[in-house]
């Protein structure tokens, strides 16, 4: 069935679809009408499923947390603020081994208050040890809520679908629900096999000493590692039943590209309107769109950067005190190939600026020219 | 690919209208967009919201510059907001105001329709006398104007799309639709 809804709106259908049994809220700015729309869906009995008002993010991730552990499906969304004050909790749900899954809503982190787009509240949780995946249309938005689910229950990690504010989250257009049946047999409820049992009682996150601490963080990074192919093949299947496949990144008109612009997001979307108006100059210049984050996807980045001669990363965001934090990351990735790209990083788009599609065009001519030696640009800064 | 804007005050429905017609567009095959200006609202303050309608799939997602129609839900607004900004040369504003389209100097520059929406939309009770809520009235104006949009599909879109006098919304897009000229 397709519906023309906001961003919003998708999460919470398609955290409808993934049938939640728990949603933990706390209902001020910056939270956004995701949670508004759940509520209304719980008391309208269109959602089995129990809603808690908490007093603040932190123990919305808490109750969110404790109801996993249980055994239950849980759900909550977010924004900047409400993002940071989870902080500690994100890391509680990582070593607790618990598949919650939220929505964040990129927001910039105030002060000064600012309610537009900016990643740089997700990236912060970067070190989390939650899976990311930044989308770039309310129909991918949908598609990976419910995938989430299943990547997430399937190697015990948390996990977070990023939308932008406003570019999604307000902005309405067409989004198919897939049938229910569908999405029942795609994603069975969770049964994890440890839980908190009243008639089996366990501690859950005791002390745990040096002896056994280390062991367990590299079960984690092993997850994380193994999570790589897992989302491939869920997005796999996934296209199998929707017609819509996904995988860790995304390559569009890369086929005899020798520069490549990287981006994320909304704005990834309006690159390719970019790239369109490049080719048709006869420029060669592909997009690569990084969907997930965590785990990052180094060898997929490594392959498709193979035969590119120059790479023009895009971020909104910031590691104030370095650069753009993708640009980071895929130069780390790049460090031990033998042939690498020249790679340049440009900031654009901060307390969500418009990044328009002349701009991108434009900085994929700058660095085709062989002059070209800036490391990091401000796009359209009054500087 | 058509672009609109909408021009209204916080209360008069400008960003449901916006969708109403996204939602419309959507029924006749179209790829559509629709959203606010991305800002903080609050009523009575100017609103401005997009729409986009096209054959082939919409990627672009930043604020519309160069629409092709501007509709004014407020004509107090038109005292300091340039509507003409960025309009294409053939474009078309429509204004819900009971003064001729040639008292606007604009008139000259652009194709302009003014229509009385404001007095159907107070026939069908739709807001209070002295603010009527006139956005589907507007809609049903702005099909019958431009072609843009089929009156079947925006009546069934506003059926589907308005939950608070739903009936009424839909007699005065209809009612608009025949009046327009």
């Amino acid at each position: 069935m397709k519906k023309v809804i906001t961003g919003n709106h998708t999460v919470s259908f398609g955290v409808k679809s993934a049938r939640v049994e728990v949603i933990a809220a706390y209902p001020i700015t910056p939270q956004t009408e995701v949670v508004e729309k759940l509520s209304e869906m719980v008391a309208d009995g269109e959602l089995k499923a129990r809603f808690i008002k908490v007093e603040s993010e932190h123990s919305a991730m808490a109750a969110c947390i404790g109801a996993s552990a249980t055994g239950a499906r849980a759900f909550t969304a977010t924004s900047s603020q409400g993002l940071a004050l989870m902080h500690e909790m994100l890391h509680w749900a990582t070593g607790a081994r618990v598949p919650v899954v939220m929505a964040n809503i990129n927001r910039s982190l105030g002060p000064p208050w600012n309610i537009w787009s900016e990643q740089t509240d997700s990236l912060s949780q970067r070190d989390t040890g939650w899976l990311q995946f930044y989308c770039e249309n309310n129909q991918e938005i949908l598609d990976t809520i419910i995938q989430a689910f299943k990547i997430c229950e399937k190697v015990s990690l948390p996990g977070m679908v990023v939308l932008d504010a406003f570019y999604h989250s307000h902005t309405a257009e067409p989004v198919d629900i897939p049938d229910q049946k569908l999405v029942d047999r795609f994603l069975p409820p969770y049964n994890p096999e440890y839980k908190l049992d009243i008639n089996d009682p366990h501690t859950f996150g005791g002390l745990t000493g040096p002896e056994y601490y280390y062991e367990l963080r590299y079960k984690i990074q092993k997850a994380m590692v193994e999570s790589v192919d897992i989302i491939k093949s869920v997005g796999k299947e996934y296209g199998n039943m929707t017609g819509r496949n996904y995988g860790l990144i995304e390559e569009y008109k890369t086929t005899g590209a020798k520069q490549l612009l990287v981006a994320s997001g909304a704005m990834a979307e309006t690159a390719k309107d970019a790239i369109d108006i490049l080719r048709k100059k006869n420029k060669k210049v592909g997009l690569l769109r990084v969907r997930a984050f965590r785990p990052f996807p180094k060898e997929d980045l490594k392959k498709a950067m193979s035969k590119a001669e120059v790479v023009g990363v895009i971020d909104r965001n910031i590691s104030l005190g370095n650069e753009g934090i993708f640009f980071q990351e895929i130069k780390s990735a790049l460090y031990n190939e033998k042939r690498r790209p020249a790679i340049y990083g440009f900031i654009a788009g901060l307390g969500g600026r418009d990044v328009l599609e002349d701009e991108i065009v434009r900085i994929a001519e700058d660095i085709s020219k062989r002059s070209f030696k800036k490391e990091i640009t401000w796009v359209g800064a009054k500087i | 690919m058509k672009e609109i804007i909408f021009y209204g005050r916080g209360g008069q429905g400008a960003v449901i209208a916006s969708r109403l017609l996204a939602a419309a567009a959507f029924k006749e095959g179209k790829s559509v967009q629709s959203f606010p200006f991305f800002g903080v609202e609050r009523r009575g303050a100017p609103v401005t919201a997009y729409t986009r309608l096209s054959d082939t799939k919409i990627r672009k997602r930043v604020p519309i510059k160069t629409p092709d129609y501007v509709i004014v839900l407020d004509p107090t607004l038109l005292e300091n907001i340039d509507v003409t900004k960025g309009l294409k040369k053939e474009g078309h504003i429509i204004i819900n105001t009971k003064v001729p389209q040639s008292n606007f100097p604009f008139s000259k520059r652009f194709k302009v329709f003014t229509f009385d929406a404001a007095a159907i939309a107070s026939k069908h009770k739709l807001g209070s006398k002295s603010a009527p809520i006139a956005n589907t009235s507007l809609l049903g104006a702005f099909s019958k104007f431009t072609g843009e949009i089929g009156i079947d599909s925006l009546t069934e879109s506003i059926a589907e799309g308005v939950a608070v006098k739903t009936e009424e919304n839909v007699k005065a897009a209809k009612e608009a639709y025949e009046k327009a000229r």
